[in-house]
């Protein structure tokens, strides 16, 4: 049985070295890019210039001629029949019939060196017939806006709109018109967000092999190692099983490594050169216009509240571009919208639109961000208009556990009021300000998930403990579950060691995304861990003729179970690891599941900012996250997540997105123009661990990594708006546009 | 086209590959030299995780050839720990959770020991500026920059 | 693409005659490389300057000028404690180009000849009187470095032509310097706008003044008017905002991915102000 007291855990909640840092912290550490093989060949990938364009002729003859090409594919390489996501799958990691955005792949060639493969790209020619395109998500839905797709969209949409409007959601609660009859004022502003990438250092890479007989090893720096197993052999119209991957460490994701982008080709490639390997590493440019950034929004936002602080009723109609692919994240933007407050009357409208841009991959806590941008902007106008203090007026307002969320389904235990009061209680608060200065506060909200979980465990001869897990390590969770199965097993956490399998050794795993593998792979590694604790308990049972009900496990060791079980020494798990083979055979624990008993998890966050009246420029004093983890296993890794979530979100409020010219390719494909957050520009980042266990998880884990990325939008454009008055509606505030509305604020 | 025999040092080692001319300095380390712990992020020295030193001076290995090298000192991440023990700042990276994906850690590595060596005691906004050129993604700066001011006060007392 | 190494700069220009291709000269090659990887040129020859004797030397001359080889590094120059004490504003310049690494690598010269109407060292060189030695096959010339860049990414060098050093003034002892930039983030952008004061003072008074503008046109910009507006100054409020509005309503930018024309416009007024104040309090000895 797990402890759930924090007094009786001895190392949940402690923060030893994590098992993989002497790797990376001396280059041993091997990621997607850091990998060779007998035969390597390396890939390249040709990407449509163009927007919108239809592919008249692909001719590689002169790629081919020269020595050293081994293998050219186009989508005629590729299987047909595809249908739905599978297709969409397909169709993005080859163009067909047209190139959807500027960066499309066309075609790839595999060389005998990367230089050469690059070389030979160059020499690929490919005949375009340009068509109209279309990138914003508003001009995508007018009537005369080119058509991305025909019949793309599906049954949810209702008639008369564009057919680029491929996904629509409504729901809401009860009665808006008499919410808003109710208020005091009724505010409603448009609000939007422009696309951000991910950003990850690593770009992606992977070494794919794969012979005439269709069965293939892939090596790929990914979030989840069985969706890249699914993904390619759908889009390749292979079996599952024929595919085995192995995940290497990886340099971010933040889920933009939990699809496939050029993996299938490095499949494709090998194939077609005699089954030689074929390495693909993605330049930066290709990261930032092929790969998946997250959605721009336009998002319309109305409110009704009363002059002492009851907000009445609310309405979000948003409308997002997930690129040329459905799959824009406004459901769960709009789930996520209200989900911090208890409102009488909702309404929630959403629409998926095509735009002629990179198919939209999640980016942490996707829609959650645009969501709170919207509606914590909109409520912050709101207590500046009514004097209200912003943080009574959510505690006002705050949801409630057990009780029925915005979105539908009734919250578990929640610790949004406990975020809400060890956030006024913080000193920042009173932090003194200066001219040109000041402070925003914003809440934000994640679901996190459990997801396909599948963890093994087994026994070794000395009693140490190897536990098998199937999400990759992106920020710590290596230790993470050390520290729960040793807790479990009350072995030293020097005694566990954890490795990430490929997708031979275990049942089918979600990604490490969602916030889930804490969560989760933490659940199933205690599971496993309790199912292997039973058999160990049999084991000595028998050794001393008892019940295995008479044995009890305690520190380390099984025990008899009070003084009428007999007399007999511990035995401890050296000494049953020892004996194993002659009691029974192996040892080992396991378990699979869908993991029920998910944490919400709320944040509130306050910064401080100084504007420079003359520029515009934008300078972050002062940062405070605070957010409840359930229960922090590692509270530096977890710390970690919400200073990296908070950083993530300053650069998307203030510098990041993606900028393309009327020709509708992208500006700013490099990290020079695509302007992530430098060290000098940031202070510290305080943080605040709020830890109301979630019963679900045997020690109160609540999924951390997502939820802080959607308070320091609004945050910041709250700090903004106090520090000069002006309110931004549009992200990014650059100081090009914040100059522009201090100058227009100050014309009356 | 045709290769150029280099001669150099790596961490201490005289070592020899052959270099297309095209070649970065990055290219021939990971690919030539199979030392992978130099990573390439972004290939336009923007983001760091390239770092090494030449000759004493800190440096993006993607803006230099690899037919430059000859007869250089170069030092990478790989020779970061000597004899087995780890230098104060890896040490401090670890204890301090400096580190969550690992990808920018080792050019973090190599920028930060480069800072010590020029200024044993710099304040925060000097770390900050000297390592503006490292990007990480994941951390937010925050341990970083504590680790290496922690790294920093190490040497300093043992010095 | 063949690798030269010459050892001298007679050699160098032998190589840049005889070659039929794309030539490139390769001092730290932090923008070079980035445009070969990139795919925006795959030169025939590069043509590698840094074994050729005297390019690594920074020399302060018996009139008290200074001559800077081709391939000093940013790093070395910032490390120069006298150069640094006579012209701040060209080392600061040259300082912002890029990260720590780059730095490591980056040239004066570089920076110039790639033409780029942003480089952050060139408008305080300009300010300041530069001159290029230059060397090619028909022999030596000195070229104002404002007459280098003559559009984005194209010099007015002929073919064969390589800069050998340059030469800055000898600092006057009343005298100051200052770049200052504008970019969204702290560090690591290009300049939105970028402007350089060069001044002396006599007494209180500026007695000479040069302003040069980067950013703001396809090369950089000398405001002979604006440098008039704070002759015979103190540099007092007046002064100043007069500085910023001759300023603001000379440029005349474009609007790109960086920045609004409007943008620049009234920033360029808001860094000469400042970029005037902080050379000023350098001829003062006050900063």
């Amino acid at each position: 049985m797990a402890k759930d007291t924090a007094n009786e855990l001895r190392i949940v909640g402690t923060r030893p070295d994590r098992p993989d840092g002497l790797d990376k912290v001396t280059g041993r550490a091997r990621y997607g890019a850091d990998i060779s093989a007998a035969g390597l060949l390396h890939g390249a990938v040709v990407r449509s210039p163009h927007a919108h364009a239809r592919i008249v002729k692909i001719d590689a003859s002169k790629a081919l001629a020269l020595s050293g090409v081994k293998a050219v594919v186009t989508r005629d390489d590729f299987p047909t029949g595809l249908t739905g996501e599978a297709w969409d799958l397909q169709e993005n990691t080859m163009a067909g019939e047209r190139a959807l955005y500027d960066g499309h792949a066309v075609a790839a060639v595999a060389a005998t060196s990367a230089q050469l493969a690059r070389d030979a790209a160059k020499l690929i020619e490919v005949e375009y017939e340009i068509l109209p395109h279309v990138t914003d998500v508003d001009a995508a839905m007018a009537p005369d806006a080119p058509i991305i797709r025909e019949g793309a969209a599906d049954h949810s949409v209702p008639d008369g709109l564009h057919p680029n409007v491929v996904r629509y959601i409504e729901f809401g609660h009860g009665d808006l018109e008499d919410g808003f009859a109710k208020a005091d004022i009724v505010r409603e502003h448009q609000y939007k967000t422009e696309a951000a990438h991910q950003g990850y250092i690593e770009p992606h890479a992977c070494m794919g092999q794969m012979g005439a007989d269709g069965k293939g090893e892939m090596w790929v720096c990914t979030q989840g190692h069985w969706y890249i197993r699914k993904m390619c052999t759908q889009v390749l119209g292979l079996d599952a099983s024929q595919l085995r991957v192995t995940p290497s460490e990886i340099g971010g994701g933040f889920g933009g490594k939990t699809t496939i982008f050029m993996e299938p080709l490095s499949l494709a490639l090998s194939r077609k050169a005699g089954g030689r390997p074929v390495k693909i590493v993605m330049s930066r440019s290709e990261v930032l216009r092929a790969t998946g950034p997250t959605a721009s929004a336009s998002m319309d936002v109305k409110i009704g509240m009363t002059k002492d602080g009851k907000i009445t009723a609310g309405s979000a109609t948003f409308r997002m571009q997930g690129g040329a692919f459905a799959g824009a994240p406004v459901d769960m933007a709009l789930y996520c919208a209200f989900a911090a407050y208890k409102v009488p009357a909702l309404q929630h409208v959403g629409y998926d639109v095509l735009a002629n841009r990179p198919k939209a991959a999640a980016y942490r806590a996707p829609g959650s961000p645009m969501a709170a941008f919207a509606v914590e902007s909109l409520l912050d106008e709101m207590c500046n208009e009514l004097g209200l203090d912003p943080l009574d007026v959510r505690v006002k307002n705050a949801a409630q556990s057990h009780e029925t969320s915005s979105f539908g389904p009734k919250f578990g235990v929640i610790g949004l009021n406990e975020t809400l009061a060890a956030t006024q209680a913080h000193p920042n608060l009173s932090a003194p300000l200066g001219p040109n200065q000041g402070r925003g506060i914003a809440s934000g909200f994640w679901f996190n998930h459990g997801g396909d979980t599948s963890v093994s465990m087994a026994l070794g001869e000395d009693g140490t403990v190897t536990v098998s897990i199937g999400t990759p390590d992106i920020g710590g969770s290596r230790a993470s579950m050390a520290m729960m199965a040793a807790e479990t097993l009350e072995i030293p956490y020097d005694n566990v060691r954890v490795n990430i399998v490929e997708t031979g050794a275990l049942g089918v795993n979600e990604p490490t995304h969602g916030s889930r593998a804490t969560f989760a792979t933490g659940k199933a590694t205690v599971e496993a861990a309790q199912g292997m604790i039973v058999e160990m308990c049999k084991r000595a049972a028998a050794k001393w003729g008892i019940e295995p009900d008479a044995v009890e496990w305690r520190d380390g060791a099984a025990h008899p179970a009070g003084p009428n079980a007999g007399e007999y020494p511990p035995m401890t798990i050296g000494e049953i690891g020892a004996a194993m083979s002659n009691t029974g055979g192996p040892i080992a624990g396991h378990h699979e599941s869908v993991p029920a008993g998910v944490g919400e998890s709320f944040g509130t966050h306050v910064v401080d900012v100084e504007v420079d009246p003359e520029t515009g420029r934008t300078t972050i004093l002062r940062y405070l996250v605070v957010q409840d983890a359930g229960r922090a296993i590692h509270p530096a890794y977890v710390e970690g997540q919400y200073q990296g979530g908070a950083v993530q979100g300053i650069g998307w409020a203030l510098n990041e997105e993606y900028v393309y010219d009327d020709m509708g390719r992208l500006q700013n494909p490099v990290f020079l123009d695509y302007r992530v957050p430098v060290a000098s520009d940031l202070p510290m980042i305080d943080t605040v661990i709020v830890e109301v266990p979630n019963p679900g998880h045997p020690y109160g884990v609540r999924g951390v990594g997502e939820t802080g990325i959607a308070p320091p939008l609004p945050a910041v454009a709250n700090a903004v708006a106090a520090a000069t008055g002006v309110r931004m509606r549009h992200l990014p505030i650059t100081p090009s546009k914040l100059l522009a509305a201090i100058k227009a604020s100050k014309n009356g | 086209m045709s290769k150029i025999h280099i001669t150099t040092k790596v961490n201490g080692e005289e070592v020899e590959f052959l270099a297309d001319p095209r070649d970065t300095l990055l290219d021939c380390l990971r690919d030539q030299l199979e030392l992978t712990g130099t990573k390439e992020g972004c290939s336009t020295g923007d983001c760091g995780a390239c770092s090494v030193t030449v000759d004493g001076t800190l440096v993006c290995s993607c803006l230099m050839l690899g037919v430059e090298a000859q007869d250089k000192q170069i030092e990478t991440i790989e020779g970061m720990a000597q004899d087995g023990e780890l230098h104060p700042l890896q040490r401090k990276f670890i204890e301090h959770a400096a580190l969550q994906c690992g990808f920018c850690t080792p050019g973090i590595l190599v920028a930060a020991k480069a800072l010590l060596e020029k200024n044993p005691d710099p304040n925060e906004t000097e770390v900050r500026y000297w390592l503006a050129g490292n990007l990480c993604r994941c951390t937010g700066y925050d341990k970083i920059i504590r680790a290496v001011m922690d790294a920093a006060a190490e040497m300093r007392g043992a010095a | 693409m063949k690798y030269h190494c010459p050892k001298t700069f007679e050699d160098a220009a032998q190589i840049a005659a005889d070659a039929t291709g794309i030539i490139r000269y390769l001092a730290g090659g932090t923008d070079v490389l980035v445009q070969m990887r990139a795919g925006m040129v795959t030169p025939d020859d590069m043509i590698d300057l840094k074994h050729i004797p005297g390019v690594k030397d920074i020399v302060k001359n018996a009139d008290g000028s200074w001559t800077i080889g081709a391939a000093v590094a940013g790093a070395e120059l910032g490390a120069h404690a006298e150069f640094c004490a006579d012209y701040p504003g060209i080392v600061e310049g040259l300082e912002l180009v890029g990260s720590t690494q780059v730095q490591g690598r980056a040239t004066l010269t570089g920076n110039l000849c790639n033409g780029s109407p942003a480089a952050d060292s060139v408008p305080a060189m300009i300010a300041a009187g530069a001159i290029a030695h230059v060397v090619g096959p028909n022999g030596a010339r000195d070229i104002a470095v404002g007459d280098i860049p003559v559009g984005p990414g194209k010099t007015s060098l002929n073919k064969g032509e390589i800069i050998a050093s340059l030469t800055i003034p000898a600092r006057n002892a009343q005298g100051g310097d200052a770049y200052l930039r504008f970019t969204p983030r702290t560090e690591m952008d290009i300049a939105v706008v970028g402007c350089a004061v060069n001044l002396t003072l006599d007494g209180d008074r500026v007695a000479t003044a040069r302003v040069a503008m980067g950013a703001v046109a396809p090369t950089v910009i000398v405001l002979a008017d604006a440098a008039d507006t704070i002759i015979g100054t103190t540099l007092d409020t007046d002064a100043l905002d007069k500085l910023a509005a001759v300023v603001s309503a000379a440029v005349k930018p474009i609007s790109d991915k960086r920045g609004t024309a409007e943008f620049r416009t009234d920033v360029a007024g808001v860094l000469a102000k400042r970029a005037a104040k902080i050379a000023y309090d350098r001829a003062k000895g006050t900063k």
